[in-house]
């Protein structure tokens, strides 16, 4: 079967097997091999991108079942080659260790200060609960994310 | 905060000490990082391996000719169409099981085809017909009895014991003849795992010449380059390791393990390159995990709270093969002599094969384990006496200069400073023993660990180049490997020091076995003291070359020239200046010209330890944690609601990739105390996923408060030593002991999951019910 969907602004019409994920589409097919996968059982939440700004794991959805929809992945955050705030401060805080639950704990904060542009901590802690981290104790990635909801409201 | 105590002040740094972002953090924030699983290369094949179902059987024999026959399967191996040889900690191990399984997840066949679906059918067409046997999954009963062997082809084992370490010093018997009080327990811990959010990739592709190319996210890559050709027969000289940016280890990627070897056959017998991806279930099963430690201990002290001695019985649960699992047992030692000032100390331990998936070397080694038994201890030992655990802890401590029953010599120590700063910030002696009411309570704990290297092998080396070219970009070609713990960083950072040169400046290479100098690898908390002093060397080397031509060009000696920012300058007058680019350039384009390069190999001053005595470590890392719970007495919940730690450091050359260590290594060890555990049913991990795992999340692991304690180590780089390790060690302890702080009741074992606590909680109430005589309603 053929889906059709923009990814990252892009638009992409590919043939795909009916069971394909949308993970397997991204990294596979379209080779955007940023967002990762810890588990395939949405559990680890590396896989996390965002359809239409809303935050969901790749690895349980069906390709064909975000068909005509909009994709946003860590490759589409940057602007120009430029970091995005919220990357700019993962950098700085020192937030990425081993970087690999990084592009999906990224999305979910996207996702989250979209939503509310300056969120509490325990607001933090909720969007990004389905995020595992092995390396950072998820200290320095709340205060990337706090930093980044300050940086933003600054420029507003 | 960072507490330096002794500052050096004719030595200042620029570059040392600054809380510096990650150098590979850019591309892993936007996706860009290439990763094992990430690479892509013509005509790769997808890998699968076939696991044993049975914890212990008898192969009796293997089919696969419709896996064969199965159009996409590139190649099909067994243990009967390959050439394998044993490998591992005394060759007890060996990639595809020829005869014999030893436990669910054991290699038996593999695959590779064109996709992975294709791959996975094949699997499932392979027959084999097992005889299954009786299996031992308990350690005790592994110990006791000899039946069934689980490996009855190694004529020189005496049941499934695979190792016997004692170790005595002074006289345990009579100091506890002497002692005012001795404390005596059991305590356990459970089958644990590293769970890195990559799971194992591992690539290989062999060149028509024959030469072997693997890509693999180990971090000892010049003992895997040697294992790989022995164990396979290849020439070592025609094999290249590529370590891609890790996905995070923990030392579940140290080892090497039967789908590196297996992923190598598939690609020889294929021809094509081969990629095997571990899935997350595979990951739990079949690649390295925490072994259980069972440790009966006796702690006495003398009336004014003097430890007299500690006694040890130890059994170590390792699984099937002993891998370097095994010697985790080792390290738990040297937490039981020499965690405070012991005087006499005697251990008995066995490292004993159980039908489990096996143990590895996990962050911490071993020391988590220890540490959880010798610091209840301590606090028990302290309510005895009636004194604060503070204070029996502080009497004790570890100073600067001591040497420890085991021969390991101490230099710098911040072991007493750490427990202050962690008492106060704690509100210690106002609170602890005080929050019962509310049901809270507060509990400490302190770590000892190798933080200089660790002498395990013949050498405890690390090779470091430095090369500065024409544009004036100075390269450190290390042997260490980066897996994220930020290794690269903090030795581009060493490097830009020693050479006055900013940061940026600096480019690393780490990452393959043809171009970098020979290290042991990563293990040890030791990349940033023996790899650091090897990349120090080798810059001061190359800068030494780079001043020498100032020294000519300026006309001045080169003990009145100075660098700033890769600008050589003369004292006192900073118009006769060069830049190294300059400088390298002046080097280099001219008749009989040269390149400015240096290299260095730094071996840290460390014995192998005979007979377990010897200086393992040319420095010791210390550090002490109070945590502080609240127990819900109703459901056994435990809640973590602050974490305070102190850490030496040695120096923190960058405080934040520090902070980011311990941070990191605390939430694991959160992990350990109250939710992580491989659940075992029948020699089946019972539900091999991260939710069931119980891997902490935002929600568990509370602000953890890091204090950063510099003792300036003597032989460190800028003063500094390991603390990769470190932070994992002491929460299980701490917590238990903030949990027996809480409650009264005094937790035996880890995970403390709430059903485990609400029993113990209720086993104490029936108790008391039953001292005061009165009877049970309904
Ligand atoms: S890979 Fe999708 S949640 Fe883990
Ligand atoms: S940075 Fe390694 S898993 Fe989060």
């Amino acid at each position: 079967m053929r889906v059709e969907l923009s990814v990252n602004g892009d638009l992409y019409r590919r043939e795909s097997e009916p069971d394909l994920t949308l993970l397997a589409l991204l990294r596979d097919v379209l080779e955007l091999t940023g967002t990762k996968w810890g588990c395939l059982t949405g559990d680890c939440g590396a896989c996390t991108v965002l359809v239409d700004g809303e935050p969901i794991v790749s690895c349980l959805q069906l390709a064909r079942q975000v068909e005509g929809r909009e994709v946003t992945t860590v490759e589409g955050l940057a602007g120009n080659g430029a970091l995005d705030s919220l990357q700019a401060a993962f950098v700085s805080n020192g937030a990425a260790q081993c970087g690999f639950c990084t592009p999906g704990m990224i999305v979910s904060a996207e996702a989250l200060l979209r939503a509310r542009p300056s969120p509490s901590e325990a607001e933090i802690r909720e969007a990004l609960s389905g995020n595992l981290c092995r390396c950072t104790g998820y200290n320095k990635i709340i205060d990337a994310v706090l930093e980044a909801a300050g940086s933003r409201g600054a420029a507003a | 905060m960072t507490v330096t105590q002794e500052t050096n002040a004719a030595e200042e740094l620029r570059v040392v000490g600054k809380r510096l972002p990650k150098l590979d953090a850019p591309q892993k924030v936007t996706g860009q990082t290439v990763y094992a699983a990430d690479v892509h290369m013509p005509g790769l094949l997808y890998g699968a391996i076939l696991r044993s179902p049975h914890a212990h059987a008898r192969i009796r024999s293997i089919d696969v000719s419709a896996a064969e026959q199965l159009p996409g399967v590139r190649a099909v191996i067994h243990a009967g169409n390959v050439e394998q040889r044993p490998y591992g900690y005394g060759q007890d191990n060996i990639p595809l099981k020829p005869d014999k399984v030893r436990f669910v997840g054991d290699e038996v066949a593999a695959v590779a085809a064109i996709d992975e679906e294709t791959a996975h059918r094949a699997l499932e067409l392979i027959r084999v017909d097992y005889e299954v046997l009786p299996a031992v999954f308990d350690p005790f009963e592994s110990l006791a009895q000899e039946f069934p062997l689980i490996h009855d082809e190694l004529p020189d084992l005496i049941g499934n014991v695979s190792m016997r370490w004692d170790f005595e010093d002074g006289d345990v018997d009579a100091a506890a003849a002497e002692a005012a009080v001795v404390v005596e327990g059991d305590y356990s811990s459970p089958q644990a795992a590293p769970a890195p959010i990559e799971t194992h990739a591992v690539i290989a592709s062999f060149a028509p010449d024959g030469h072997l190319t693997v890509w693999s996210p180990v971090h000892m890559v010049f003992m895997y380059r040697k294992e790989l050709a022995d164990c396979l027969g290849l020439d070592w000289r025609h094999i290249t390791v590529i370590q891609p940016p890790v996905g995070g280890s923990f030392g579940g990627k140290i080892d090497i393990d039967p789908h590196d070897f297996i992923t190598v056959m598939l690609a020889l017998q294929a021809r094509r390159p081969v990629r095997l991806v571990m899935s997350r279930e595979e990951e739990f099963i079949g690649t390295r995990t925490r072994q259980p430690i069972h440790i009966r201990l006796r702690t006495g002290a003398d009336a004014e709270g003097n430890l007299l001695f500690r006694d040890a019985d130890v059994v170590s649960d390792n699984g099937a093969y002993n891998g370097w699992g095994s010697h985790a047992m080792l390290v738990a030692m040297n937490t039981i002599t020499s965690m405070y000032r012991v005087p006499n100390s005697r251990i008995r331990s066995s490292v004993v094969y159980t039908n489990k998936n096996y143990g590895g070397s996990v962050r911490g080694f071993g020391n988590p384990q220890a540490t959880f038994a010798v610091e209840q201890q301590m606090e028990e030992l302290a309510d005895a006496l009636g004194i604060d655990p503070m204070d029996l802890r502080l009497r004790n401590a570890n100073q600067s200069g001591d040497v420890t029953p085991q021969g390991m010599e101490i230099t710098s120590c911040g072991l007493s400073e750490c427990l202050r700063i962690v008492r106060e910030q704690s509100g210690w002696d106002e609170r602890r023993g005080k929050l019962r009411e509310r049901n809270r309570g507060l509990g400490a704990a302190a770590l000892i660990h190798v933080g200089g290297g660790a002498r395990i092998y013949g050498s405890d080396g690390c090779g470091a180049i430095v090369k500065v070219d024409d544009s004036g970009q100075v390269t450190l070609i290390t042997g260490a490997s980066e897996l994220g713990q930020g290794s690269e960083t903090t030795l581009a950072m060493i490097v830009a020091e020693e050479m006055g040169v900013p940061l940026d400046a600096v480019h690393v290479i780490n990452s393959n076995t043809d171009v970098k100098p020979w290290d042991v690898g990563v293990h040890a908390s030791r990349t940033t003291f023996v790899a650091g002093n090897a990349a120090r060397m080798a810059a001061a080397k190359a800068r030494d070359q780079l001043l020498e031509t100032a020294s000519e060009l300026l006309g001045a000696p080169i003990d009145e020239l100075h660098v700033r920012d890769g600008t050589v300058e003369v004292v006192g007058a900073p118009e006769r200046q060069i830049d190294y680019a300059r400088l390298a350039r002046r080097r280099l384009l001219r008749e009989e010209g040269s390149v400015v390069m240096a290299s260095a190999f730094y071996d840290p001053p460390t014995q192998k330890q005979v007979d377990h005595r010897g200086n393992i470590s040319a420095a010791y890392g210390f550090g002490a944690h109070v945590a502080e719970v609240e127990v819900d007495p109703g459901t056994g919940m435990v809640r973590l609601l602050n974490l305070w730690t102190a850490h030496d450091v040695g120096r923190a050359i960058n405080p934040m990739s520090c902070e980011g260590q311990i941070e990191g290594g605390a939430a694991m060890g959160v992990g350990l105390a109250l939710s992580e555990e491989l659940v075992i049913f029948d020699g089946e991990i019972v539900a091999p996923n991260l939710h069931d795992y119980g891997m902490p999340t935002t929600a568990d692991v509370p602000r953890i408060v890091v204090n950063l304690v510099e003792t300036i180590d003597p032989l460190g780089p800028f003063g500094a030593k390991g603390v990769g390790e470190a932070g994992i060690i002491p929460p299980p302890a701490a917590i238990a002991n903030a949990i027996a702080d809480a409650t009264g009741i005094r937790p035996r074992a880890y995970p403390m999951r709430p059903w485990k606590v609400k029993e113990w909680i209720d086993t104490e109430e029936r108790s008391h019910v039953i001292e005061n005589g009165s009877p049970v309603d309904g």
